[in-house]
């Protein structure tokens, strides 16, 4: 928990690798980096950083491709998509193709180093527009006959999670003004991840359809 | 692999219906219009069998593997290759034959000049298929140029030119077969007739040009309509993005500035790559506060976060809503924002609405609201009661504020 965690930076353009990498500093290791999906496959199935940092854009299938080629090598790998994009349809279908979180590039170093050692803990990070996007999805009732209650629906208390990390909170201040430990809130951040991932909810269907990830 | 022996496999890639004909073209190393062309005669001569036969052949032979740019050079490199011709048309011929002897049959008069005007137009058909479109889209054209047939280019030049002719040799053999069926038939030699069919001819003859003029024309079409869109994104990024790099150059000393235009420059250029549908700040609620977001941030050089979940129309009380949350978010962008971003955000379902507004800055004594910040109480909380709304600033000194804003809807 304490050790820094490793990552490989993949991302198309040098600049922003060379940015994310100093405002790291010497909070995560960096093994490596990688510019093409070629290169982000190879440089992650020979270091096996704990956790990969994906951008959603870039030619030639851009992350869903990355985490589908590694995937294949190193199932137990994790990743935390980080893009510019708050297009809901990319940031979705990255989450849907295996994601365990996504930030956007206006985060701070500190705050990039706590969600990379989150997902390599196994959580998921949600930012606050993830968060909208999903209470956005999971809005609505369904008819009850087509609901899958495991899937399909938010938990109240997730519900309240979530508008609490839209509206900007860290999970320790969300953890104190519900009157629950961290580790809860971790706990249903990572049960939402996994909604997020494997409902079939109109919404989120028609985002991952429209992206050719389910047939 | 072009020189492998390959079983026979349908050609799902060229397909027409089953990618049978296509796929016995790829055996045979020859353009499937000629197969097809074969198909069809046989089917019209013999009154139906020939689709039956073929039936049974996409039942039979499996699809094959889509390696199509191995098979299409195969095609390629033998095209033109006369014997095969030969061979096919003799084929075709004995069949027919066969047809007429077993008595599935039409007559002589429709068949006969059937099957030469068929390979008549087949014939002219793949001409300006391998004609060279300037311009044209088809990846599979345009290697034609550097393959290596190019080497023999007076050689190709004069194929083609004898291709043609044979072409429209084929069709006015046909014509003529028509006319001499029809003349022996009346004695009168119908004017009529044979206008009819010197008509038909010329336009089996040319149809294949005009065709390849238009679908000419339609790839010059699609190339102006590229460029305009090309123009318009130039246009685009020029009066945007260009103009504000250069204002940005000017304000380097000004790092307030300089965040402030680039984060304006950067709403405006996702806002145009999202497409969509423009915003209505006038008439929906999510746009409105959007707007509202935007113009604290603005006004203020604080970024403010607005993300809103849902949506509804903008009637009077959603409008003292938004009225609210902008006096909140203007407060917390002048006392606040240094300590990170304002968050704003808002919840619409059915017509009802709750929006948050939170900062991490020095927070307040909600009951000893100091004297220069007594508007909170009017354009806050009295404006949202006033509506039937509700209002509620929480606050302490050191925890940063949050302020929660809540209509219902107007259907309760």
């Amino acid at each position: 928990m304490t050790e820094a965690p490793s990552v490989v930076i993949v991302d198309d353009h040098r600049i922003f690798r060379t940015g994310v990498k100093a405002e790291l500093g010497e909070l995560v290791e960096v093994l490596g980096e990688g510019e093409t999906v070629e290169e982000a496959v190879r440089a992650t199935v020979e270091l096996e950083p704990d956790v990969v940092l994906l951008d959603v854009h870039m030619p030639g299938g851009g992350g869903v491709e990355v985490i589908e080629q590694v995937s294949k090598a190193r199932p137990q790998q994790r990743f935390l998509a980080l893009s510019v994009s708050d297009d809901p349809q990319d940031v979705i279908a990255i989450v849907r193709a295996g994601a365990r979180g996504y930030v956007t590039k206006t985060i701070t170093g500190e705050e990039l180093a706590d969600a990379v050692r989150r997902v390599r803990d196994g959580d998921a990070v949600f930012s606050p527009r993830l968060a909208g996007f999903v209470l956005d999805a999971f809005a609505g009732d369904l008819p009850a006959e087509e609901v899958d209650p495991e899937l399909d629906q938010l938990t109240a208390r997730e519900r309240e999670v979530l508008r609490y990390i839209a509206r900007g909170y860290l999970y320790k201040e969300i953890g104190l003004r519900l009157n629950i430990s961290v580790k809860t809130v971790e706990a249903h951040v990572s049960s939402v991840l996994r909604k997020l991932q494997l409902s079939n909810r109109h919404e989120l269907s028609r985002w991952a359809v429209s992206r050719r990830l389910v047939d | 692999m072009s020189d492998h022996p390959e079983k026979l496999r349908r050609d799902t890639d060229r397909a027409v219906f089953g990618g049978v004909c296509a796929g016995i073209a790829g055996k045979l190393g020859i353009d499937p219009v000629v197969v097809r062309v074969g198909f069809v005669v046989i089917t019209i001569a013999s009154s139906g069998f020939g689709a039956l036969a073929y039936l049974l052949a996409w039942a039979c032979i499996p699809a094959g593997p889509a390696d199509q740019a191995a098979r299409r050079e195969r095609t390629r490199g033998r095209r033109g290759s006369w014997r095969i011709a030969m061979g096919v048309g003799l084929l075709t011929l004995s069949l027919l034959l066969v047809f007429r002897q077993l008595g599935v049959w039409w007559s002589d008069a429709l068949v006969w000049p059937l099957a030469l005007a068929a390979f008549g137009v087949a014939l002219l058909w793949g001409l300006t298929r391998q004609a060279p479109e300037p311009g044209a889209e088809e990846e599979a054209e345009a290697p034609e140029a550097v393959s290596p047939f190019a080497a023999g280019e007076p050689r190709e030049r004069a194929g083609r030119v004898s291709r043609a002719m044979f072409g429209v040799a084929f069709v006015v053999a046909a014509a003529l077969l028509v006319l001499w069926k029809a003349g022996a038939l009346s004695k009168a030699g119908d004017a009529a007739l044979a206008a009819l069919v010197v008509t038909i001819s010329l336009v089996l003859i040319s149809a294949p040009f005009w065709w390849s003029m238009a679908r000419r024309l339609g790839a010059e079409k699609m190339a102006r309509v590229r460029s305009q869109e090309r123009a318009e994104v130039a246009a685009h990024l020029h009066d945007s993005v260009l103009q504000t790099l250069a204002l940005m150059q000017k304000r380097a000393g000004d790092p307030d500035e300089v965040a402030k235009l680039a984060r304006r420059q950067e709403r405006e250029l996702r806002s145009w790559l999202a497409g969509g549908e423009p915003a209505r700040p006038e008439e929906r609620l999510a746009d409105a506060l959007r707007a509202a977001a935007e113009e604290v941030e603005e006004a203020h050089g604080a970024p403010v976060d607005a993300i809103v979940v849902g949506d509804a129309p903008l009637d009077e009380p959603m409008e003292a809503l938004v009225a609210a949350a902008r006096e909140a978010l203007t407060n917390a962008a002048k006392f606040a924002s240094e300590a990170g971003p304002v968050h704003l955000y808002a919840e619409i379902e059915n017509g009802s609405a709750r929006v948050f507004i939170d900062d991490r800055g020095p927070g307040f004594d909600p009951e000893s609201i100091p004297a220069d910040r007594r508007g909170v109480r009017e354009s806050i909380i009295g404006r949202m009661q006033r509506y039937g709304g509700r209002a509620e600033i929480r606050s302490a000194p050191g925890d940063g504020t949050e302020v929660e804003l809540a209509v219902n809807g107007g259907g309760g």
